[in-house]
């Protein structure tokens, strides 16, 4: 019998070619582009990582958690924690806030796995809310008011030095070309990891997961460990990139860290719009979210009102988003996860 | 080792009702025994308690020889149990060929290329070859029911507990389903089958267990038990 299984097309290596292109471009981007474009690239390239793992979590895995800023915020503290207390580069003290959410994913996990659907989304939530009140209550980072990277430690970042020597610019605006390369760094890889498991062994199992459980653990999928193994990594990605977010901020406080507005709810909204699991779906619903965002930037509480409005809309007459409305009309597939079987089968002996 | 299987007072209750009471019986190696009973008969039960989804408060269930009572589901797969489901419950999200391959990799615990071949020629046996690109979700119900056989078979089972497979199904499209259970039983699969269509059962199996009220009521060979006066009376309602 001459069969093979494969996810490999035609339009997922043009993507790929493209992709390689667009991420040198990306980073040779600072030596043309403004400060303001680098610090809207930032925003967009953080939001789509965050947007990633959450259509990872909910979209791939079935876990809908509107608890994910607890991973942002305990990030984004355990970066700060690391600067304040122990004086480490701002930089390398990123490493802490994927640590710090690991720590914290651990035992969300092993209560929110209990619930189910709708408690599992409002269990997620609680958790967020009480690390947000514990954290505020720690008053070497500042207490409920918050506080700022000193300035001895934003003053000397590593390879800032370098960023202002290569292209001639400001201090200031050297630490955003790193923080944008770092989050360009991120979101690339985190996409490339999404898309490597999904069309690994374990991406199978989890789809398996997603679309019934009981049918999944009966052919022998380890039901739980796919679980508690995606929403840990989703967990450690997002605490990375919550301290890289405050690296660039440079100021923290537990209302902004620990936001449900921000972090969650808009990251829904992006995966929502675009599509929710498919890779194409975040890539597509951050571009469409930033470009709302700047279109009704003056137009204070009309803002969240339009954005309200457009997410219904989306979910009543386009429930798979907009990138699913275009796959739909064109069958493309720019990140072919579905394995295809080709070739012929001959006789396979049970009837014989 | 003879006996695949083997269930020793085995008994279940949901709140008052007892669905499973004191059943005790032992399947040899490469036998087909049909589990004929009332609907409410606890026969869907007895297979989630030989799979392992349901844990039973009294008694112990072997397999191949080791104490399974309180295994969890998988690993009871990776031991050699497969299923179908009574209702189809196809992975609607993939296509039917990757309903086979996530069954083929973590039923065997193999990498999924090492599974490809034989999925497909699962797939050709199955009839379902032609539709292995397409999502589960769009199959009709024969198909359904032939990838609920496809994907249990895709475990590499050596005993086979199939739950009604033949319920809704044409005369000509049961007669295929027959044909493809007796091939798979030819090889030496056990097998355990639930039907209510009792001559798809007949054409297969070598020995029937009749179950009421959650009570072993009648074993043994298939001519015996049908004619015998109480299985008659309480299965099929008729008076003799």
């Amino acid at each position: 019998m001459t069969v093979t299984a494969t996810t490999r097309t035609r339009a997922g290596t043009i993507t790929g070619i493209l992709a390689l292109i667009l991420i040198a471009g990306a980073m040779a981007l600072p030596a043309v582009a403004s400060r303001s474009l680098i610090q809207d690239l930032f925003f967009i390239l953080t939001m789509l990582t965050l947007a990633q793992l959450w259509n990872l979590l909910a979209g791939y895995g079935g876990m809908v958690s509107v608890g994910q800023q607890a991973f942002v915020g305990i990030g984004a503290y355990a970066m700060f924690a690391g600067v304040i207390l122990w004086g480490i580069d701002p930089v390398l003290a990123i490493p802490l806030g994927g640590i710090a959410a690991l720590a914290l994913a651990i035992p969300t996990a092993f209560f929110a796995f209990r619930l189910q659907g709708a408690y599992f989304a409002i269990g997620t939530w609680v958790i967020a809310e009480v690390t947000r009140l514990l954290i505020a209550q720690w008053k070497a980072l500042g207490g409920g008011t918050g506080t700022s990277l000193p300035r001895e430690a934003t003053s000397d970042i590593i390879g800032v030095e370098t960023i202002r020597t290569i292209f001639e610019v400001r201090e200031a605006a050297a630490r955003d070309i790193l923080a944008y390369w770092l989050a360009l760094a991120l979101a690339v890889l985190t996409i490339a990891a999404i898309y490597t498991l999904l069309r690994s062994r374990l991406g199978l199992a989890l789809a398996a997961v997603r679309d019934n459980i009981e049918a999944a653990k009966s052919v022998g999928v380890d039901a739980r460990r796919v679980r508690w193994a995606v929403f840990l990594v989703a967990a450690v990605m997002t605490g990375l990139t919550g301290a890289l977010i405050y690296v660039q901020t440079a100021r923290i406080s537990p209302d902004a860290a620990f936001s449900v507005t921000d972090w969650t709810a808009y990251v829904i909204f992006i995966v929502v719009i675009g599509g929710i699991g498919r890779i194409e779906g975040p890539i597509l619903g951050v571009l469409v979210f930033w470009g709302l965002q700047t279109a009704l930037a003056d137009y204070g509480a009309w803002y969240l009102l339009t954005l309200g409005l457009i997410a219904i809309a989306v979910m009543l007459f386009a429930p798979r988003g907009l990138w699913g409305l275009i796959s739909d009309r064109t069958g493309l597939q720019l990140f072919p996860v579905q394995r295809r079987l080709t070739g012929t089968a001959t006789k396979g002996g049970m009837h014989d | 080792m003879t006996e695949i299987l083997s269930l020793s007072g085995v008994s279940k209750s949901f709140g008052a009702l007892k669905v499973t009471d004191d059943v005790s019986f032992s399947v040899p190696k490469g036998q087909a025994l049909g589990i004929i009973g009332p609907n409410g008969a606890g026969k869907s039960t007895l297979f989630n308690l030989i799979t392992g989804n349901f844990a039973p408060d009294a008694g112990t269930i072997t397999l191949m020889g080791r104490d399974v009572t309180r295994a969890p589901a998988m690993e009871r797969v990776r031991m050699g149990v497969g299923r179908s489901f009574q209702i189809p419950q196809p992975f609607e999200g993939m296509t039917v060929y990757e309903n086979l391959a996530v069954a083929a990799s973590f039923g065997r615990g193999q990498p999924e290329a090492a599974g490809v071949e034989d999925c497909a020629r699962i797939l050709h046996d199955c009839e379902l070859f032609h539709r292995a690109n397409t999502p589960a979700g769009a199959l009709s119900l024969l198909d359904r029911k032939r990838l609920e056989l496809a994907r249990a078979m895709a475990t590499g089972p050596e005993l086979l507990l199939l739950d009604e497979i033949a319920g809704g199904l044409t005369e000509g499209e049961c007669q295929a389903l027959i044909a493809t259970i007796k091939g798979l039983h030819a090889r030496g699969v056990t097998i355990i089958w639930i039907e209510h269509v009792l001559h798809a059962l007949t054409a297969v199996v070598e020995r029937l267990l009749v179950l009421d009220f959650g009570r072993v009521i009648g074993l043994g060979e298939p001519d015996q038990i049908m004619a015998s006066k109480e299985v008659r009376e309480i299965y099929l309602g008729i008076e003799i």
